[in-house]
């Protein structure tokens, strides 16, 4: 339940505050970009501070992007792991089961195909799916033990997700180290590059993987129609809204939440198959794979306000802002981590945000 | 009589749908112990919480020796010399008593250490023995309480408010309260003693002031009260006493319960022994003050608690701890908690119709949801009951308490229930909502349903019920039959009294 935040009725310069509990859609998207735009404003001062103009910068980010071939194409391939995992976390935001370990889930999702893809004989045509089916697995499983700790033991999954990701990254370190290094590729971690038929097709001339980026449409319709269409969607949705309404339903809470788990991890998975068997043909140290891509869905998750549909779209924002950094660093010797910087703010906004969105101003009434 | 330290005149207090306080007066005098008596929902806490600062008054006046006072907060209300002692004590388990106490009062060096002497001082003068170097998780709730009473007096309190001090203690460390009451009222201090407990309230108090429904309905001198006088204001009297009940036909036993004892979520022993039967087209009424195992009873026979011995049949078949399976076998459920268990209140309408039954025909289609049959339930179920919604695609949190609970009733019972477990089911609703309830859950034993009621309100439970007991510290005394009841009896044995 929503409580007010502010005491309503309380007037400066006369003007109201007023709580409105069921604000209209389009005051929602309103604030939602509000909060956008003030985020970009707050990363201004941040950039004039560092001595760039940001009307440069915002330029730059716009045109690297948006304004040519090369841009978009960079933008899509960024979308592509962040439309997956985001529609899985946007699940589990519904379904009230924190995955803050996305990117471990991605990386055992990569770990698991290129295990499939190395050393695994399967007739040509089946290489892949059977890729993407044990990334799904392998992300969905890991994803699972967060879970089962949950809900048997009652720990709290934000820290078992984070945790895990770590022991994720340190175990796939050890693979590409040592059993799993390649033999053509002397004193580099890698394992060995993928057979051409465990690596995927992408749009001539980009690094756009389309079959995954189909995949993670598809499955953001998949989870739409299962939310609001299915009766597990209906369980996931009482478990994640009121779960002592669910305890007296009788709607058994464990298993849904093992159920979100599975395929938010699994989504993780899959994207984490995407990029080894496309972007890298080989596995790697996995900070290279993840590239924070777990992190950053869970802002395009938030935004998505639990539509798995939107989640695609806030994707392909959150995928500006992560190919335009890219241009940025090149083009004013900015940090590393300015993208972090930046799409830090902009959630940082948009929760700061959120309460404003149940009140509207009023002129105070005379009298 | 000298001039009273604490005066309120006229206070009412309104919440959405409720009157609170309805014009309260109140004198307290000092050095008297006054004890406020009435049911849940009489209104004692809200006028525990306009003196506390926590609400402020709609109307009315409050004056402190004669000067009329604003309570802005807890604080504030501390400063003028108003301390409570809070039930359920609010202290940091892993401090110390003295790191607790000096909480925002302590000097800004060594807190803790220059509090001492003053605590050492305060127990000493009214007998309140604190260890100041004790952690606070190591103490007993009697200690805490004493913990919170000198906090209260360290803060200069001259009226200190107890509410329900006893509820959390054994009858020795009640005692030990008393003894320290005595001593604040002998060193001039005044105290209002909260409580249900008509012999505590004889025990210790000078004068006792009855609330019912928000309204002051008596005040007597504690010597010249009896127990069956005070159980008579705190339960009502109503001259135009009706019974809604028509003579019931009764069928074969639904339920059987039979030495059945559960655990409280704490762990502590909620349900002893308990043991009666229920007949289809009977009501029995469980009247009793909250906290005395209602809640485990309708949870274990609703399948959201196991209990710990003893037996539960339903039509001769042991019951199974599993709500949905429950429903299926025909108990319905109508939860104290309308928003907090009895709907998902951020769903609408339709969604909530649809919590029992969403995942079996005709409301779902194999694994799918059928949009068209949620819609056809709900739009008849929202005629049926007169639910008040602008739309079945309503959030049901929008929905007034009523209407929730039409909602609620609606789902429960649109099937035929073999047993309905009802919870204050008219509780905070309006005149109109409370009679459609009633009539509701009459009409159904009518069909051969068997109602278990749980209420404080005894004039429902004495309106409808065939079967009346009552719930006193995890034990059921009765089922009598309604016509060997008053409100009278009822009040002494939910006050721990024998009838």
């Amino acid at each position: 339940m929503n409580k007010p935040a502010f005491r309503s009725g309380r007037s400066v310069f006369g003007l109201r505050l007023e709580y409105d509990p069921s604000p209209p859609a389009r005051r929602v998207g309103l604030v939602l970009a509000l909060a956008i735009v003030a985020a970009f404003l707050a990363a201004s001062l941040i950039f004039w501070a560092y001595g760039v103009s940001p009307v440069e910068v915002y330029k730059t980010l716009l045109g690297d992007t948006l304004g040519s071939r090369v841009g978009l194409a960079e933008v899509l391939r960024r979308a592509i792991p962040l439309i997956l995992i985001g529609t899985g976390l946007t699940l589990a935001l519904r379904g009230q089961f924190f995955n803050i370990g996305a990117e471990g889930q991605m990386a055992m999702g990569a770990t698991a195909a290129a295990g499939v893809a190395l050393f695994v004989p399967l007739p040509p045509p089946l290489t892949l799916p059977v890729m993407f089916l044990a990334g799904f697995m392998a992300g969905g499983a890991y994803a699972l033990i967060a879970a089962w700790l949950k809900a048997r033991l009652g720990v709290n999954e934000i820290l078992t997700t984070l945790m895990l990701n770590y022991i994720a990254v340190y175990g796939v370190l050890y693979l590409v180290q040592g059993p799993w290094r390649g033999k053509s590729l002397f004193g580099f971690a890698f394992t060995d590059t993928f057979p051409p038929q465990a690596q995927l097709p992408t749009l001539p001339g980009t690094l756009v993987h389309w079959p995954t980026l189909i995949l993670g449409v598809v499955l953001a319709v998949l989870l739409q129609v299962l939310l609001t269409r299915t009766t597990l969607g209906y369980a996931v949705r009482v478990v994640g809204e009121n779960p002592k309404a669910a305890q007296y339903a009788g709607i058994p809470i464990a298993r849904v939440v093992l159920l979100v788990a599975l395929c938010s991890g699994g989504a993780a998975g899959l994207a984490g198959v995407g990029e080894v068997a496309s972007i890298h043909k080989k596995l790697l140290d996995p900070s290279q794979i993840t590239l924070g891509y777990g992190f950053t869905a869970l802002i395009v998750a938030y935004l998505s306000r639990g539509n798995p549909i939107l989640s695609v779209l806030t994707a392909l924002l959150m995928a500006v802002i992560f190919a335009g950094g890219d241009g940025m660093k090149i083009a004013f010797q900015m940090p590393f981590r300015v993208v972090d910087v930046f799409s830090g703010l902009i959630l940082l906004f948009i929760i700061a945000s959120e309460p404003l969105v149940n009140y509207r101003l009023r002129r105070k009434p005379h009298g | 009589m000298a001039e009273p330290l604490l005066q309120l005149r006229g206070i009412t207090k309104r919440f959405p749908g409720v009157v609170a306080n309805d014009r309260v007066d109140l004198e307290v005098y000092p050095g008297e112990v006054l004890a406020l008596l009435g049911e849940n929902g009489a209104g004692k806490s809200t006028l525990i919480s306009i003196l506390y600062g926590l609400y402020r008054p709609d109307e009315g006046e409050i004056r402190l020796e004669g000067q009329p006072i604003q309570i802005a907060s807890p604080r504030h209300a501390l400063e003028l010399g108003i301390g409570l002692v809070p039930q359920h004590p609010l202290l940091v388990g892993r401090h110390t008593v003295a790191e607790n106490l000096a909480l925002g009062v302590g000097a800004p060096l060594f807190p803790a250490q220059r509090i001492i002497p003053q605590i050492t001082r305060i127990s000493r003068a009214y007998g309140l023995q604190v260890d100041p170097k004790a952690q606070v998780h190591t103490l007993s709730p009697g200690e805490k309480q004493r913990v919170e009473i000198v906090r209260s007096l360290l803060g200069g309190a001259r009226v200190l408010i107890l509410d329900e001090p006893t509820s959390v203690l054994t009858p020795q460390e009640a005692e030990a309260l008393f003894g320290v009451m005595r001593e604040l009222r002998a060193a001039g201090r005044s105290l209002i003693f909260i409580s249900h407990k008509l012999e505590e309230v004889l025990g210790i108090a000078d004068r006792v002031v009855v609330l019912r429904r928000g309204k002051v309905v008596g005040g007597v001198a504690a010597q010249e009260a009896t127990k069956a006088q005070l159980a008579e204001l705190m339960v009502g009297r109503s001259v135009s006493f009706e019974r809604k009940r028509q003579a019931p036909s009764l069928g074969g036993v639904v339920l059987e319960v039979e030495g059945l004892a559960a655990r409280s979520a704490r762990g502590l022993e909620a349900l002893r022994g308990v043991s009666f039967q229920l007949r289809a087209g009977e009501v029995l009424g469980v009247a009793g003050v909250a906290g005395n195992g209602q809640s485990e009873l309708i949870e274990v026979l609703s399948g959201l608690r196991k209990a710990s011995r003893g037996a539960v049949r339903l039509e001769g078949q042991p019951i199974s701890a599993n709500p949905a399976q429950l429903f299926k076998a025909g108990v319905s459920h109508i939860p104290e908690d309308r928003l907090g268990m009895g709907t998902v209140p951020s769903m609408n309408v339709a969604e909530n119709l649809a919590l029992r039954e969403y995942d079996r025909p005709p409301l779902a289609r194999g694994l799918l949801l059928n949009p068209k049959a949620l819609e056809a339930q709900a739009r008849a179920q929202v005629r049926e009951y007169a639910v008040a919604t602008p739309s079945i695609y309503t959030p049901t949190r929008l929905l007034s308490g009523g209407n929730i609970q039409k909602v609620i009733l609606a789902r429960e019972l649109s099937g035929h229930p073999k047993l309905i477990l009802a919870v204050h089911p008219t509780y905070g609703l309006d005149i109109g909502a409370t009679e459609q309830v009633h009539r509701v859950l009459l009409e159904k034993t009518y069909q051969g349903a068997a109602v278990l009621l749980v209420s404080e309100d005894l004039e429902e439970i004495l309106s409808l019920s065939d079967q009346v007991a009552v719930l006193y510290h995890g034990e059921l005394k009765g089922p009598f039959p309604v016509e060997s009841v008053t409100r009278e009896s009822l009040g002494l044995l939910m006050t721990g009294g024998t009838a």
